[in-house]
C-alpha cells in the first residue's frame, strides 16, 4: 500500500511555492533538492510531476540542486531520493492539479469533477475548455502548506510513471561538453590547492621557487597556515605548480597512519564508544556455538572525473557551482566556515562525475569560494588532480565484523550477535557539527573538531547499516564498537556498513547451512517467514538453475547472497557463477530485486547493475593501504577496479510490485553481490576467506594454509 | 622560430600558441574550447582523455601538443557528420549506455575507431578495446551492448 504521510522532504519545506511554479508558459518548474549524480534520478522525478500533474514529460521543467529555487532536501543519498523526493514531488503535484481543478470548475461553472487535464489542458466532457494551468496560475494561491490530502493517481492509470523515459541529461554526454568542468566563464582564474598528507599536518618548507619555475608561466601563491593555492590565467600551469610542489613541500606534525591502518587488530585498539542492543526473547540460550570473524579496508570512492568547483565573490554575493549532492547543506555551511551570512550564498548544482558517497565536490566548492573571497570579481574554477582525489578524499572506513551463533537441535540460530568495530560512516559538510571541508581544516585558527558519531539506527546507520539480519532470529545482540578518534575523515560510499554486513551475516548464513548439512538457499527460506522476501530468493534460485546445478566443475560454483537494504528499501538477491584459479573470473550474474513501483524501469536496472559491478570490484579489488603516514595511492594502478574484461554477464529480473511503495533501490544490490562472490569462492575452494578483497594474494594465501 | 603549431582537429586547420610541451588535452579544451574530451588522471590509466590521432586512439593527456604537429586529431565533436549524430552515439541514447557520462567520450572514440578496421566486432574484441577505459558506474554491458547495436545499424546502412 502506498502511503500518502507527509514525507520528510514535505515537512521540512512545506509551502506548495517551495515546490512548484507555472512561471514560463507551457512549461511547469517543479523543484527538487536531489541532484543528479548519474543515478537518473532528474529523469524520474520529471516523470512523477508530469503523471500527477496530467502534463507531457516534456513540460516539466525538473530544477535540481539550485539553492535559490529548489527546496532544501538535504544530501542526495541513501537511496532515499524517489522513497523520499519523489514520494513529496507526487503529493505536491496531486494536491497543486485538484487546487487548479477547484478554481477551473469555478470559472466554467461546473463542478470539479467534471473535469479533466491532458497536456495541461482542461477538458469538459471530452471538450477543450481553452483553460490550461498558464491561465489560471494567477488565481491559485500556491504560498500554502501542502496537506498531503489530495487523491493521487492509482498505479494501474499510470501513464508515466512505469515507463522507460530516455535519460534527459544523455545526449548532452555522449556529444561533448556536459559537465561542470566544461563550463566556459568570463574572467576565470584558475587554483589548485596542495593538500595536507594527513590530518593535522603543519607545512614547514616549501621551494616555492621551485614551484614558479615549475609552472612556466607567473603564477600568484596564497598561503595561510596548511593552506597553500596556486592561481594563473591558464589550468596547465596551476596543474605544473601544484605538481611540483607536491613533491617539495615537507609536512611535520599531526597524525599520521600507521602501515597497518584498517586491519582488524588495528580497529580493535583503537579508543571505542560501546552500546548493545538486544532484541527478541530476553536471556541466553544454552547449546552449540558458532562464530567467525569478518573484514574489509579502507576504499576509496574513485569517481572517474576529478573534483571541481566555481565561485565568484561579487558585491557581498557569493555565487558557487558545484556537484555537490547537497547544495544546501554546502550553501550553509560555506557561509559559517566563510564568516558570510548564508543569505551571501548561492550553490548552483553542475553535474560532475558519478558520485557515490562523500567525494572531494565539498571540498573543491570551499577551496574555489576561499579563494573567491581573497579575488572579487573573479570566477576562481578549482579542478583537483588524480593523486589528491586518492589522497585527499574522505574513505569509506574498513570494518571489523564478528558473528556469533547459538545453534538449536535443528542447527537453526536461537541466539545471534554481530559485534562490529568501526569509525563513522558519514563526515560530511555539517555533520557532528563540523564543516568538514578540508580546506577549512588546514586554515589558521581552524576550529576545533567536534568529536564524531555515527549515522543513528533510526536514519539507517552507519557501521550499523544492515547489521540486523533479515532472517527470523528469536534473539538478537547488536555489539557496536564506534571508534570516534581515527584521525581520517572516514565517510559515506554507497551503502556505508550495509555491504561488509551483509557480506558478514550472508556468508556467516552460508556456514551455519554447511554446519546443518543444507542447502545454503534452502536453509535460508527456512528462516525467512515473510512471503516478500522470499520470493525474490526463490525467483534468483530459479532464474540461475539453482538447485539444478549444484556442482559445477573443478574451480567453479554457484555462490548466494541476499538483504533487504537498510531493511526497509528495495529488495535483492544475488547468484554468481565463478571459476578460482590463481584468481578469481566473475563468470555470470543473476539478480532478482524487490523495488515496489519502479518509475523508471530501465534506470532501475541500470541502477542495480551498477551496484552489481561496483559490489564486485569491492569484493575482489579495492584497498586503500598507508605508507609513510599518508595514503599510499596516487593512480589507478595502485588502486585497481573491475575493468571491461572482467565484467560479467548480468541477467536482472525487477519483481513487478507496482501497487507497493517505491523502495530505494540504487544500493540494493552491492551488499548480496559482495555476499555471493564470498559464498561462491568459499564452494569453490573449500575454504572460506572471510576478509575482502578477495584477492589473488588472499587466495594464495588461504590454500597454501592447508 | 615560429610559436605553436600546426594540427588539423576534427578536419580543420589549426595553429595553436601553446608552448610545445603541453599537453594535447589542456589546448583542445582551453585554446580550442572542445570540451568533450576529458581530464581524469593525466596518467594514461583511464582513458577518459582519448582521441583519434591519425585515426589511431592515443591519451590527449600525456600526448604533447607537438608530438600532435601537422596530425589529424578527431574529438567526441567531431564525430557527428553535417549535425547528424555518429551511428554510435544514437546507439548509445537507444541502449540507454550511460550513468554519469564522464567516460563516454572517451569509449566513444575508442569504439569509433574499433568499428573502423572491424565492422563486426565480437564481444571479445569490443571488451579487448575497451578494456583501456575505466567506468566507475558499471555500465559495461550497455556500452558492449550499444557498440554491438552500431556495427548492426552501419552494417544495415552500409548495405
Amino acid at each position: 500500500m502506498i502511503s500518502n504521510s507527509l514525507p520528510q522532504s514535505l515537512i521540512d519545506n512545506p509551502l506548495l511555492s517551495q515546490w512548484i511554479a507555472f512561471d514560463e508558459p507551457g512549461r511547469v518548474r517543479v523543484g527538487s533538492g536531489r541532484v543528479e549524480i548519474g543515478q537518473g534520478i532528474v529523469t524520474a522525478l520529471a516523470q512523477i510531476a508530469a503523471e500527477e500533474l496530467d502534463v507531457t514529460f516534456g513540460q516539466v521543467n525538473l530544477v535540481s540542486g539550485q539553492t535559490d529555487f529548489s527546496p532544501n532536501e538535504g544530501f542526495t543519498s541513501g537511496s532515499y531520493s524517489i522513497a523520499i523526493g519523489g514520494a513529496s514531488i507526487r503529493l505536491v503535484c496531486a494536491e497543486v492539479r485538484s487546487l487548479f481543478l477547484e478554481r477551473a470548475a469555478e470559472k466554467l461553472g461546473c463542478k470539479a469533477n467534471e473535469l479533466s487535464i491532458e497536456d495541461g489542458r482542461f477538458f469538459r466532457a471530452g471538450k477543450d475548455t481553452g483553460m490550461d494551468y498558464w491561465a489560471i496560475a494567477g488565481d491559485v494561491a500556491l504560498d500554502r502548506r501542502a496537506s498531503g490530502t489530495a487523491p493521487t493517481k492509482l498505479p494501474s492509470s499510470y501513464r508515466v510513471v512505469g515507463k522507460n523515459i530516455p535519460r534527459v541529461d544523455l545526449p548532452a554526454k555522449v556529444a561533448g561538453a556536459a559537465f561542470i568542468h566544461d563550463i566556459v566563464a568570463e574572467n576565470v582564474l584558475h587554483a589548485r590547492v596542495l593538500r595536507q598528507p594527513w590530518r593535522g599536518a603543519r607545512l614547514v618548507a616549501l621551494d616555492e621557487s621551485a614551484v614558479r619555475k615549475a609552472a612556466k608561466a607567473p603564477i600568484e601563491i596564497l598561503r595561510e597556515g596548511n593552506f597553500v593555492a596556486f592561481m594563473a590565467d591558464a589550468e596547465i600551469n596551476v596543474m605544473r605548480a601544484a605538481e611540483a610542489a607536491r613533491s617539495v613541500a615537507r609536512w611535520e606534525g599531526g597524525e599520521p597512519l600507521p602501515d597497518n591502518a584498517g586491519t582488524p587488530d588495528w580497529l580493535k585498539a583503537q579508543v571505542a564508544r560501546d552500546r548493545t542492543v538486544e532484541t527478541g526473547l530476553k536471556g541466553r540460550t544454552e547449546g552449540k556455538v558458532f562464530s567467525a570473524r569478518y573484514s574489509r579496508p579502507f576504499l576509496t570512492y574513485g569517481s572517474i572525473g576529478t573534483a571541481c568547483a566555481l565561485a565568484q565573490f561579487q558585491d557581498g554575493a557569493l555565487k558557487v557551482w558545484s556537484h555537490t549532492q547537497g547544495p544546501a547543506v554546502v550553501r550553509e555551511w560555506l557561509a559559517r566556515a566563510l564568516s558570510l551570512k548564508a543569505s551571501q550564498v548561492s550553490v548552483f548544482h553542475r553535474q560532475g562525475a558519478g558520485a557515490y558517497g562523500h567525494n572531494t565536490a565539498d571540498d573543491a566548492a570551499f577551496d574555489a569560494s576561499f579563494i573567491a573571497l581573497r579575488h572579487p570579481g573573479r570566477t576562481v574554477r578549482v579542478q583537483w588532480s588524480r593523486e589528491d582525489e586518492f589522497s585527499g578524499a574522505p574513505l569509506s572506513t574498513a570494518m571489523a565484523i564478528e558473528l556469533r551463533a547459538v545453534l538449536d537441535h535443528d542447527n537453526k540460530p536461537a541466539d545471534w550477535t554481530i559485534e562490529i568495530w568501526s569509525p563513522p560512516h558519514a563526515q560530511r559538510p555539517g555533520y557532528n557539527g563540523n564543516s568538514n571541508f578540508a580546506g577549512a581544516e588546514a586554515l589558521p585558527n581552524a576550529p576545533p573538531l567536534n568529536e564524531v558519531g555515527d549515522v543513528p539506527d533510526e536514519r539507517g546507520g552507519g557501521a550499523t547499516r544492515n547489521a540486523y539480519a533479515i532472517y527470523d532470529l528469536p534473539r538478537h545482540r547488536l555489539i557496536h564498537h564506534m571508534l570516534p578518534k581515527v584521525p581520517l575523515r572516514t565517510s559515506s560510499l554507497r551503502g556505508l556498513g550495509a555491504w561488509a554486513n551483509v557480506f558478514a551475516i550472508e556468508s556467516f548464513m552460508d556456514e551455519l547451512a554447511e554446519r546443518a548439512g543444507e542447502d545454503p538457499v534452502t536453509y535460508r527460506l527456512s528462516l525467512l517467514s515473510d512471503p516478500r522476501p522470499r520470493r525474490v530468493v526463490e525467483t534468483v534460485a530459479q532464474m540461475s538453475g539453482w538447485f539444478e546445478s549444484k556442482t559445477l566443475g573443478e574451480g567453479r560454483a554457484h555462490g548466494f547472497g541476499f538483504a533487504r537494504y537498510k531493511n526497509i528499501a528495495a529488495f535483492a538477491a544475488v547468484v554468481v557463477e565463478i571459476e578460482v584459479d590463481e584468481e578469481i573470473c566473475l563468470k555470470r550474474v543473476w539478480c532478482a530485486a524487490d523495488a515496489g513501483l519502479v518509475i523508471t524501469p530501465d534506470g532501475a536496472r541500470n541502477q542495480i547493475e551498477g551496484g552489481i559491478i561496483m559490489g564486485a570490484s569491492f569484493a575482489m579489488k579495492e584497498q586503500i593501504r598507508f605508507k609513510d603516514g599518508r595514503i599510499a595511492a596516487a593512480g589507478w594502478d595502485d588502486y585497481p577496479i573491475l575493468r571491461f574484461s572482467e565484467v560479467p554477464e548480468i541477467d536482472i529480473r525487477l519483481i513487478d510490485a507496482p501497487n507497493e511503495a517505491a523502495l530505494g533501490l540504487g544500493e540494493t544490490s552491492v551488499g548480496p553481490t559482495c555476499a555471493a562472490i564470498g559464498n561462491a569462492v568459499a564452494r569453490a575452494l573449500g575454504k572460506r576467506i572471510r576478509d575482502m578483497p578477495l584477492t589473488r594474494e588472499r587466495i594464495m594465501t588461504t590454500l597454501l594454509a592447508e | 622560430m615560429s610559436k605553436g603549431c600546426d594540427l588539423v582537429v576534427n578536419g580543420r586547420s589549426v595553429h595553436v600558441d601553446a608552448d610545445e610541451a603541453t599537453p594535447l588535452l589542456a589546448v583542445l579544451r582551453d585554446e580550442l574550447n572542445l570540451r568533450g574530451t576529458r581530464f581524469g588522471c593525466g596518467t594514461e590509466q583511464c582513458g577518459t582523455c582519448m582521441v583519434l590521432i591519425d585515426g589511431v586512439p592515443d591519451f590527449a593527456c600525456t600526448r604533447t601538443v607537438e608530438s600532435a604537429a601537422g596530425k589529424s586529431v578527431t574529438t567526441i565533436e567531431g564525430l557527428a557528420c553535417n549535425g547528424a549524430l555518429h551511428p554510435l552515439q544514437q546507439a548509445f541514447l537507444d541502449e540507454q549506455a550511460g550513468q554519469c557520462g564522464y567516460c563516454l567520450s572517451g569509449i566513444l572514440i575508442s569504439a569509433a575507431a574499433l568499428l573502423e578496421r572491424n565492422k563486426r566486432p565480437s564481444r571479445a574484441e569490443i571488451v579487448e578495446a575497451l578494456d583501456k577505459h575505466l567506468c566507475r558506474c558499471g555500465m559495461h554491458n550497455r556500452v558492449i551492448r550499444a557498440v554491438q547495436r552500431a556495427s548492426a545499424a552501419m552494417a544495415g546502412a552500409a548495405a
